[in-house]
């Protein structure tokens, strides 16, 4: 033990025998979870759990004890990666039938386009592993991983635009106001690291960027601590992590030994709790200071493991780094763990931009599958990669043989989902020959959001928060678990 | 019922079901008060107002249907005979209530109080809140030696009862810190605190909470929470997030609490002040309260599903923000638990319905209509002067046009004998258009060409159809290394192609001559656009009637070798493409009036003419003047209406030396005025459309479903009083019963989330909520005191907070012993003063003020403070308006009610400290205490800055002595000097940290340097940077972020 040490444990020691409560338990308490701290919205059943979580929560035993989604932001083409249709490849910049489109609303973007020509995708489609899975070639290193995987081919969705799309998948609400499924999955089963909030965020870069919005990691209505913290790439991968210019370690430690035995001294008088919760918030924001940038510091990992994420892992902020530091995050223990990777609203250029993007995102998505695998992680960690939206069979523009666009398509899209309590190597689901209807098996928003939190081991009907004394779930009124999709 | 189990739960109950407890005698069950809150929390949601959910066809919150006759449930008098009772104490899972799949489920002191309640005959009532409070005289107390207002009789009778003893009263410089915080955010200076701590006239508190109201701050420091409930920010916070200019509204409303303007008044005009009768510029802003909403733009978006959005957004604002009612509960059915139906919500609606505004603006930046401009007193005055110089101006421009047909005749006559100029021979190709085609050019539109009146004979019309074009031919192959000249004369009606022989399918290889944005525009092409010409006119051509247009090219393949003419005259060109290397060869034919097959052309054309040379300037000219000369030479009552216009035009313009700069000044008179009106600000007002829009219930609460069987009119929930006989039931109508006396409701709302503001908590802590599933008041006597007060005081809120903070309640000590806090956590029956974190506005606002940085500018643009690097980029990749750009100087420094708002990416230093994000209405933050607070308050530059301003004022200002210095210091932070421990503490932490600056002297460098604010000269940084570190243990006191 150095000096630093020693003098911290001091310190410590002399919080624990003057306010009769141990810095660690405090800290663990305030970790997003919910008890100590104070609020004034706080549900009379938010007391602690064993990790910060509600104490009733887990509902059932979890099969997955943490969650890695993996966002893909403006809604990839499921025509050109997972919805396979070779029936209309021969039927290329026909009208689309009414008998399919069904009078159904499409966006102003095309509604006024005078023909909607059926556009198949370019690209070929291959049988994969022994489910024999078919997959486009825009996925080589997806398709590797098949056997993993459960492809769902009939999510549909209910809003038409981004920006209330994304919001629903994320929050099960079009319209702000709600709390993010991490959010929610924070708040109820709290975290598994001291040092760590249960929710993190993270953001990269595509290549025809939609805005994302903080709102799609808030707490809407239930304490702000549950809303995700957003890791940044650079040095400062948490707001104002880093002490100013200037401003040693030790020079840090000394001031919050004067900042906390001050607060303290303050208590005795004041006799609020809320003091006590500030000091332990404060050593809590100190030991971040060390956790954060060793969690963010890839260059320790070998190089068999970053050669398996790509080249791009090297780039911070990057969708490949950023799928690395998510296997780091799920190695110690966050709850939750958010991607976005923008990029995929493809309405004109399709062929092109989306290839781009899949170099982007391909390999990365794969590895992260087989290094959590390799490290006995996979089985109780569930993966889930998708978009808001699938896209529409008929060409945005003009269609030429090289060249079309798709406009967003809510009736229909395919996500997949791996690992902790999901069945590997099946498809569930079906669209028509047009990927424009679902035939069999559809998935809605909150269907699949139910089932992630049942994996997690959440009845999603009763993880309720009181507000505005209505009781409210991540599901509303609506939700089934997928049962066929379970392992 | 057994009295000690009631007890043991009276730490529990307290909060909850308030009168309940700790009386000897338990008193008689209120209906409203005990039971109805049980029904509704177990029972509503299958036996309440929804009728759709409704199981067993029994309704619990009507009395009709719980005390029926008939298969009665309830034997008033006779809890045992009671099938009410019965079915749930029993043990049957079959026929217990409520049903265990519901996972409700009633505690034995619910049952008991049910069980009362029917012994004691049942008898009905209605939900407190629902029915007008009734002024209730203050209660009796013992000690009335505590009592400074009729307040405190309401308190203390509480606290009397449950034999609590009540705090002493606060030292003075608490009290004047917690005052100065609570009602204008900012600190009391050193200065405020002596004068205040010496003042020993008895009423010296009143007349500080009076100094403190008629402060400017005050204003600002109320605003605040009103821009929350009113969800006001900068940008319309949906997809790309575009900047909306609203703070003039903001700036009203601060101006508003600053006048203390009645809260009825200040109700009626941000519902409905432009239906006020003559309503004035300042009442229109004020109905910028219901245009905060967000508002879509993101492309393809159904413009009437977010029409109906807008309006929802208003029905649930304006229902929580006045009456306390979850309204948006009943937007897909009959609310489950308040007596609000799905038709009572859609009639509700019908009230902002018809806004004369689109659901969608597509990708539009700024503000959208309705709206109004707001000009400042400079811009008006400019404004004014513009409008009288314009005046006369047109004035002059008309009295020297009535003179023209003088002018121009004297110039005809003085042109009869002028040489005509030389016509050119040398043509490659004339196409004349002069009333036929030649026999190698094919008409491709239906039917024949249509010839019209051009400048010298006739003219081809053409109609924009796709089909409606010339072929003509011969070709002339012009060539990418070869110059020439084409030239002809036009009437542009419309964009297109007037001559083109163009591949399109072939990246646009060829050429051609069109007017695109009304500019004419030329192309030479090989592969478009990396291998291509493209120049345009700056200029767009006259509208009227005809010009004649040449392009000439000197075949260099480059920009510089095309020149533009109009009218004969060369105009300035605006280069778009300049990278032409190769061959424009295609065997398309010429077209005469599109491409390919695209940019049809609508307009007439006459007098095509190709050469394969560069045609001089004089050559141009002559072509454009001699067909001139020509009319000017026929007698004027022979010339048709077409050549008599293009004649009157060209002497105007060209001829004519003394209209010219008079329109001139004009046209720069007109562009000044409209680049003035672009400088004004605008704000978005409520506004309604001339005709109503119809209005229906729609089904499940979507846009597409509406109930036509049946049109609804605006109207109020049945559960509340009526809107008065004969009125017609619009915005102002609606405005003025919200403020109603008899609004059982608004006044309620109102105190409570002013009480909430001064204790933390509300007298009935879901501000946002006052329906059936609110949590009863601790003090309902007193809540309804305080709202009968406040009307009775024609609703002026400056005498409601006097009211309020001049109680003994209020100046009592926040400290506590253990077992009071443990008693009553969260101090609701306010047995000693408020304590809490102050509000994020008031974190940074305080910390600046401390450390002498705060600005005090009111009012104006957002201010864009500090912000950590790229966090805009990276949500947005800078959609919307591009990066942040921070304010240099004193934009740093402004209050933190003026930082800008961008809704999907809050500013930190708001949000971190439980700011909303202000994309809803919410009317109570969150109270959190996290480790990211704080980082912020250790490491951003805000503070870290303010650390060091305060430290530069504690070496030049705070004495010569470290002791003096330290406790100079944490006087500014907490009102108080420090304990001898607190300045032990204090002083070696100083001392520890100058070694460790004076062994780095490097590093006290760079601590001092942060923020854009100069060090002073003359400081030694050593010295300083140790300064920093104390002072910023100082501003990161718990104490310091806290009202006590």
């Amino acid at each position: 033990m150095d000096q630093l040490q020693i003098a911290q444990e001091m310190n410590r020691r002399l919080f624990l025998s003057r306010s009769g409560l141990g810095v660690g338990s405090m800290a663990l308490a305030s970790l997003m979870g919910p008890a100590t701290a104070r609020s004034s919205d706080a549900s009379p059943r938010a007391t602690m759990g064993p990790s910060g979580g509600l104490p009733n929560l887990p509902h059932f035993p979890a099969k997955a004890k943490r969650v890695i989604y993996l966002f893909q932001s403006g809604a990839p083409s499921q025509i050109d990666l997972f919805d396979h249709k070779p029936a209309i490849r021969e039927r290329r910049g026909i009208e689309l039938p009414e008998s399919i489109r069904m009078g159904q609303r499409i966006t102003t973007m095309t509604s006024g386009q005078k023909n909607l020509p059926v556009a198949p995708s370019i690209f070929k489609f291959g049988q994969h592993g022994e489910s024999g899975a078919w997959i486009s070639e825009l996925l080589p290193h997806t398709s590797k991983i098949v056997d993993d995987v459960c492809i769902v081919r009939s999510m549909q969705t209910e809003a038409i635009n981004h920006d209330p799309a994304v919001t629903f998948v994320q929050t099960g609400s079009q319209l702000a106001g709600r709390p993010s499924m991490g959010a929610w999955v924070a708040y109820g089963l709290g975290s598994l690291n001291q040092d760590l909030p249960a929710f993190v965020v993270l953001l990269s870069r595509g290549r025809t960027d939609q805005p994302l919005y903080d709102r799609l990691w808030g707490s809407g209505f239930l304490p702000t601590r549950y809303q995700g913290v957003k890791l940044r790439g650079g040095k400062e991968p948490v707001l104002y992590l880093a002490n100013p210019s200037g401003f040693s370690p030790q020079l840090r430690r000394r001031q919050l030994d004067d900042l906390g035995e001050l607060n303290n001294l303050h208590h005795q008088e004041t006799g609020d709790p809320e003091t006590l919760t500030r000091i332990a918030q404060y050593e809590l924001a100190y030991r971040m200071q060390s956790s954060v940038p060793e969690l963010t510091d890839l260059s320790n990992e070998p190089k068999s493991v970053t050669d398996l994420y790509g080249p791009d892992v090297q780039r911070p902020g990057s969708y490949a780094a950023n799928c690395l530091l998510a296997r780091r995050l799920a190695e110690r223990g966050v709850r939750f763990i958010q991607l976005y990777h923008m990029g995929w609203d493809q309405h004109t250029d399709l062929p092109n931009q989306i290839r781009a993007q899949c170099r982007d995102t391909d390999q990365a998505s794969a590895a992260l599958l087989i290094d959590l695998k390799q490290r006995g992680l996979l089985d109780d960690t569930l993966i889930v990669w998708g978009g808001e939206f699938g896209r529409t069979i008929y060409s945005q523009g003009t269609l030429t043989a090289t060249d079309y666009g798709r406009d967003h398509h809510p009736r229909c899209f395919s996500v997949w989902l791996a690992g902790g309590g999901i069945k590997p190597g099946i498809v569930h689901g079906e669209t028509d020959d047009f990927s424009y209807n679902i035939v069999k098996d559809p998935v809605e928003v909150y269907d699949l959001n139910a089932t992630i939190l049942h994996l997690m081991g959440i009845d999603h009907t009763r993880l309720t928060y009181k507000f505005q004394g209505r009781d409210f779930r991540l599901t509303d009124v609506h939700g089934k678990v997928v049962k066929p999709i379970l392992a | 019922m057994p009295q000690p189990r009631l007890l043991v739960a009276a730490f529990g109950a307290i909060l909850t079901f308030a009168n309940l407890i700790a009386n000897a005698q338990p008193p008689a069950v209120d209906f409203s008060r005990d039971v109805l809150p049980i029904l509704s929390e177990n029972c509503l949601l299958c036996h309440g107002p929804d009728a759709g959910s409704r199981k067993a066809d029994l309704r619990l919150d009507v009395r009709e249907s719980a005390l029926r006759r008939k298969d009665p449930i309830v034997e008033p008098g006779k809890a045992a005979e009671s099938e009410l009772i019965r079915r749930l104490t029993t043990d049957d899972a079959d026929e217990k209530m409520p049903p265990s799949k519901s996972g409700k489920s009633l505690t034995a002191d619910q049952i008991a109080i049910l069980s009362k309640w029917v012994d004691e005959g049942a008898p009905w009532g209605r939900h407190w809140a629902f029915e007008p409070p009734h002024r209730p005289d203050p209660p009796a107390v013992r000690q009335l030696d505590r009592v400074r207002s009729p307040i405190d009789r309401f308190i203390l009778a509480r606290l009397e009862k449950e034999e609590i003893a009540s705090a002493p009263e606060a030292d003075r410089a608490t009290l004047i810190r917690r005052l100065s915080l609570d009602l204008t955010g900012l600190p009391p200076t050193p200065a405020e605190i002596d004068e205040f701590l010496s003042d020993r006239l008895p009423d010296a508190y009143e007349r500080l909470v009076d100094r403190l109201l008629a402060s400017p701050r005050y204003g600002e420091a109320m605003a605040s929470d009103w821009l929350d409930a009113a969800r006001y920010a900068d940008t319309n916070g949906y997809q790309n997030d575009f900047a909306r200019t609203m703070w003039p509204w903001r700036d009203w409303v601060i101006a508003a609490f600053n006048a203390d303007t009645p809260f009825d008044r200040f109700t009626i005009e941000q519902i409905a002040g432009d239906k006020l009768p003559n309503s004035t510029l300042a009442q229109k802003i004020a109905t910028g309260f219901n245009r905060n909403n967000r508002t879509v733009t993101e492309a393809g978006s159904i413009d009437e599903e977010w029409r109906i959005e807008n309006a929802i957004d208003r029905v649930e604002t304006t229902s929580t923000v006045f009456l306390g009612l979850t309204m948006g509960c009943a937007r897909c059915h009959d609310h489950k638990y308040d007596p609000v139906t799905q038709r009572e919500f859609y009639q509700f609606l019908g009230f902002f319905n018809d806004v004369n505004e689109k659901g969608v603006y597509t990708e539009t930046r700024g503000n959208v209509p309705p709206l109004v401009a707001v000009p400042s007193p400079e811009q008006r005055a400019r404004q004014q002067q513009l409008n009288a110089d314009l005046a006369e101006a047109t004035k002059a421009v008309e009295e020297c046009e009535k003179k023209i047909p003088d002018r121009q005749k004297a110039w005809e006559e003085q042109v009869q004998h002028d040489e005509s100029p030389n016509e050119q021979s040398d043509w490659t190709l004339q196409i004349p258009l002069n009333g036929e085609l030649p026999a190698t050019s094919t008409y491709r539109g239906k039917g024949v060409p249509t010839w019209v009146d051009g400048p010298a004979k006739s003219a081809l019309a053409l109609d924009g159809e796709p089909e409606s074009f010339v072929e003509a031919g011969p070709s002339v192959a012009l060539q990418a290394e070869s110059p020439f000249t084409i030239a002809f004369w036009v009437r542009p009606l419309g964009n297109g192609a007037c001559i083109s022989k163009m591949d399109e399918s072939a990246a646009f290889r060829g050429y051609d001559v069109c007017i695109l944005g009304g500019r004419l525009t030329v192309h030479v092409i090989n592969n478009w656009p990396g291998d291509a010409l493209k120049v345009r006119s700056k200029a767009p051509l006259p509208k009227t009637p005809w010009s004649h247009v040449a392009v000439s090219y000197d075949g260099s393949k480059k920009a510089a070798g095309l020149k533009l003419y109009i009218d004969g005259r060369p105009v300035e060109v605006e280069v778009e493409t300049d990278s032409l290397k190769s061959t424009i060869a295609t065997n398309q034919p010429l077209r005469i009036g599109r491409r390919t097959a695209g940019l049809p052309f609508k307009g007439e054309l006459a007098d095509i003419r190709f050469a394969c040379r560069m045609l001089t300037p004089d050559d141009v000219r002559a072509l454009h003047d001699r067909p001139i000369l020509e009319i000017a030479r026929t007698p004027e009552s022979d010339r048709t209406a077409t050549r008599r216009a293009i004649l009157a035009r060209h002497f105007q313009t060209v001829v004519d030396r003394e209209l010219p700069p008079l329109t001139e000044r004009l046209t720069k008179l007109k562009a000044e005025k409209s680049e003035h009106e672009k400088s004004i600000p605008t704000v978005m007002i409520m506004e309604d459309a001339a005709e109503h829009r119809p209005l229906f219930l729609l089904k499940r609460g979507q846009y597409d479903q509406p109930d036509k069987t049946q049109a609804l009119a605006a109207g109020v929930p049945s559960c509340l009083p009526p809107l008065p006989a004969g009125v017609a039931p619009d915005r102002l109508a609606l405005a003025r019963w919200l403020v109603h006396p008899e609004n059982p409701l608004t006044a309620r709302v109102v105190v409570n989330r002013i009480w909430q503001r001064h204790f933390g908590e509300g007298l009935v802590k879901s501000s946002e909520n006052f329906g059936l599933q609110s949590e009863p008041p601790t003090h309902p006597m007193l809540l309804d005191w305080l709202a009968t007060e406040l009307v009775r005081n024609d609703w002026s809120l400056k005498g409601l907070h006097r009211l309020i903070l001049t109680s003994a309640t209020y100046r009592q000590s926040s400290r506590a012993p253990a077992e009071l806090i443990q008693r009553d956590p969260e101090n609701r029956l306010l047995a000693r003063g408020p304590r809490f974190r102050l509000g994020s506005e008031a974190v940074r606002d305080n910390v600046l003020a401390i450390a002498g940085l705060l600005s005090s500018r009111m009012g104006g643009p957002s201010a864009k403070p500090y912000q950590p690097a790229g966090l805009w980029e990276e949500l947005a990749g800078g959609a919307g308006e591009g990066p942040y750009v921070q304010d240099k100087g004193e934009g740093l420094y402004r209050r933190s009610l003026y930082i800008y708002r961008k809704r999907t990416v809050p500013h930190p230093v708001m949000s971190t400290f439980d700011a909303p994000s202000r994309e809803i209405c919410q009317v109570k933050r969150p109270r959190t205490n996290t480790p990211l607070q704080a980082l912020e308050l250790l490491n951003d530059v805000v503070y870290v800055e303010a650390a060091r301003n305060l430290a530069t004022l504690m070496l030049s200002q705070g004495g010569s002595t470290a002791e003096d210095r330290i406790a100079f210091a944490f006087r500014r932070a907490t009102g108080r000097e420090p304990t001898q421990t607190e300045r032990r503490v204090l002083l070696a932490g100083l001392t520890r940290y100058l070694e460790a600056f004076r062994a780095d002297p490097a590093s006290a460098e760079g601590l001092i340097r942060q923020g854009e604010r100069p060090v002073p000269a003359g400081m030694d940084p050593v010295e300083l940077a140790a300064y920093t570190a104390t002072a910023g243990v100082v501003l990161n006191l718990d104490e310091t972020i806290t009202l006590e």
